[in-house]
């Protein structure tokens, strides 16, 4: 007994999730690299996301880590465990959702939960299961019934009847209208609340800022920026963003070095059709850049202020929006 | 060392071994699809009654003769009159010709040049022209007075047992197990590959040979309604029944199924698209189709063809249920034991080999 005491106590203590130097290439011409060398490390209880671009590497390092994929070199470990050595303890202690699975349309909640459950030595009950994604009332409807929403709350529904210390989350809500959205937030959230590890994959700024504990900005297959949101957010040099335009004629005689001397501006960007300030303190900042256009005749023509995202952080790293890349 | 909600209430339904689920999972999929349930039972019983009835209830065909005069067309409708069977005609000796050569008429009659007789055209080579002169020859001889020098009479074989819908039904049946095989099991995989199902199974811990052994079990159980609806409709619409014992038959269908499992499982371990496992399929069985005596003896084939026919799976399936329902042989005769050797070779070899070239993802 206390020799398993202290074998758990060894688990325990080592970080859920450490990856070192992943590569991952898939051969071809040419070669893709998916994943050059990324270096990661999740903390036990923290819900940490992969925030990048579609096509940055996310899904090819998440199913590394998940075991459903080969690194070309490099180590994972996770648990403390290795998966050539250790895979079936690691499979019975990881929960996992994959970016899409389509579950057989003709079984009901109910069954496939059932099925899924009785993969795992431990676990929870399909009741508590069901409870948790808040699919109790659907227990008896088939698949094929159910919404979006539902079937990727079954999904993680799936990836809990065993009651994982790890969850692993690809694009979790990706394609779901934004009430769906807020649901699953608030599942994940309350499953993070027990304790749970939590990696997830994200394009979407705004659920990586909501969610997670700390973030890793991945492009083209490396992590190139690693905190929380707030110190993500901060290292780009303010918490606002302050936006402004003024007549079309007009735009290329502000002048940036005046801007960028304004009270608490940090950085400044040229937009084009309009100039973005990062600041410290928005409300120094802006009646300075009031009193700055006024002097210099320049009419306003429209003024925003926000607070800076991890989408901020994204486009000051790579000079290219997440936006775009998801579109392109 | 993992923390379980402690708190909550455990679940009602107690989880059983996952082939179980796994297995279930399967059945209950394959019932909720009424189509598939559908097909998979009724085609073979549709078969089974198409030819069954177009071989089984087989009146004598007609003997169509051509005379050319129309003189000796009257003189010989009045002597064949008793003959239902010839359906005499008058024509020209151009149109006769043409007709005899296109095999539309089996036999032509014309006037002898010299005296009161007649001429039998045909081609000896042709069996109905050959029949259909002697028909002809002994009803006219018969009518003019004939007797005959040996006392002779018939009995046409027609027993329960001897019949073609007899000896259809096993070919029909191991046609049935072939298919099912192949494309209950081929199917099944390559949907869940391209619909990630496999995949997402394979991130848990469940045991691979558990999700094989889920698809043999499902199978076997669709195989055994199966068997009883084609054997039971043959018997009440046909009155075909087995001359040995059921249950030896059972144990072969259950056999056959397996290994059919198992080649349907080979057949979809690799291929990720349903045009792909269906060309493939199609490959695999078409050889069995042709060649495994599912319509017709196998004796027929040449002797040089022998050791491949033989070879193929379905043909010692088809063979072992012939064996056991027309002739009554047990399991255990040596021809028997060979067959089924075949058949548990071909289920393990492809079962091992598609356990190593399985692909999940």
């Amino acid at each position: 007994m206390s020799y398993h005491q202290d074998e758990t106590d060894r688990y325990q203590q080592k970080p859920a999730i450490v990856c070192r130097e992943l590569r991952k290439s898939y051969p071809g011409k040419p070669v893709v690299e998916a994943v050059r060398g990324l270096n990661l490390q999740v903390n036990r209880g923290e819900c940490f996301g992969l925030l990048g671009p579609n096509g940055a590497g996310k899904t090819t390092t998440i199913e590394i880590i998940e075991g459903l994929l080969q690194p070309t070199s490099g180590d994972v470990e996770v648990l403390g465990r290795s998966w050539t050595r250790d895979g079936e303890a690691i499979r019975q202690r990881i929960g996992v959702t994959l970016q899409e699975t389509q579950l057989s349309d003709k079984l009901t909640v109910h069954e496939t939960l059932d099925l899924f459950r009785s993969f795992y030595r431990t676990g929870i009950s399909v009741d508590v299961a069901m409870k948790s994604v808040s699919l109790d009332e659907k227990k008896d409807a088939r698949i094929s019934q159910l919404s979006g929403g539902q079937k990727q709350r079954l999904a993680v529904a799936t990836a809990l009847v065993g009651d994982p210390e790890l969850l692993f989350l690809d694009e979790p809500t990706t394609g779901l209208d934004p009430t769906s959205r807020r649901q699953l937030w608030e599942i994940l959230r309350a499953i993070r609340e027990r304790g749970k590890t939590i990696l997830l994959t994200t394009h979407y700024m705004d659920e990586a800022e909501r969610l997670c504990d700390r973030v890793a900005i991945v492009d083209h297959g490396q992590v190139i920026a690693l905190g929380t949101p707030r110190e993500l957010i901060a290292s780009v040099g303010g918490d606002h963003i302050v936006e402004f335009s003024v007549a079309a004629e007009q735009h290329s005689l502000v002048n940036a070095s005046r801007l960028n001397s304004l009270v608490d501006v940090t950085s400044v960007r040229d937009e084009v059709d309009r100039w973005s300030l990062n600041s410290k303190m928005a409300h120094h900042t802006i009646p300075a850049l009031l009193t700055y256009l006024e002097a210099e005749v320049l009419a306003l023509a429209g003024l925003t202020t926000r607070q800076a995202s991890l989408e901020d952080v994204f486009v000051k790293l790579t000079g290219r929006n997440l936006k775009e890349e998801e579109t392109a | 060392m993992t923390q379980p909600s402690s708190s909550q209430p455990s679940s009602s339904s107690s989880p059983q071994h996952p082939i179980y689920h796994l297995t279930m999972a399967r059945i209950m999929e394959f019932l909720r699809q009424p189509d598939a349930v559908f097909w998979s039972y009724f085609f073979p019983v549709l078969m089974v009654l198409a030819l069954g009835l177009a071989f089984n209830k087989r009146q004598e065909p007609p003997v169509l003769v051509d005379i050319v005069d129309s003189q000796l067309h009257e003189k010989l409708k009045e002597s064949l009159k008793q003959n239902p069977r010839l359906q005499l005609k008058n024509t020209s000796i151009e149109q006769a010709n043409i007709r005899l050569r296109t095999g539309r008429t089996d036999l032509l009659i014309e006037k002898a040049t010299e005296g009161a007789g007649h001429v039998y055209v045909f081609d000896p080579l042709r069996p109905e022209s050959v029949s259909a002169r002697s028909l002809v020859d002994d009803s006219l001889q018969r009518s003019a007075g004939r007797k005959d020098a040996v006392e002779v009479s018939d009995r046409f074989s027609s027993d329960v047992g001897g019949r073609y819908v007899d000896f259809l039904v096993p070919g029909i049946l191991g046609m049935n197990i072939m298919g099912g095989g192949l494309w209950g099991v081929g199917f099944a995989v390559v949907q869940m590959r391209i619909r990630k199902v496999l995949k997402r199974l394979v991130a848990t811990p469940m045991k691979k040979s558990h999700f094989l052994w889920s698809l043999l079990a499902s199978r076997l159980v669709f195989q055994i309604p199966g068997v009883v609806i084609i054997l039971g409709f043959a018997w009440l619409t046909f009155g075909v029944a087995s001359q040995g014992s059921l249950m030896a038959a059972l144990a072969v269908v259950l056999l056959g199924a397996l290994t059919f499992s198992g080649i349907g499982m080979l057949v979809a371990c690799r291929a990720n698209s349903i045009e792909m496992v269906s060309g493939l399929m199609n490959l695999v069985m078409l050889p069995m189709w042709l060649f495994s005596g599912i319509f017709f003896s196998t004796d027929r084939f040449p002797d040089a063809m022998q050791p491949i026919v033989q070879i193929l799976p379905l043909t010692p399936l088809i063979g072992a249920l012939r064996a056991i329902t027309l002739e009554g042989a047990g399991l255990l005769e040596p021809a028997q034991l060979m067959r089924l050797a075949i058949l548990a070779t071909w289920s393990l070899v492809s079962f091992a080999v598609a356990l190593k070239w399985f692909r999940w993802t």
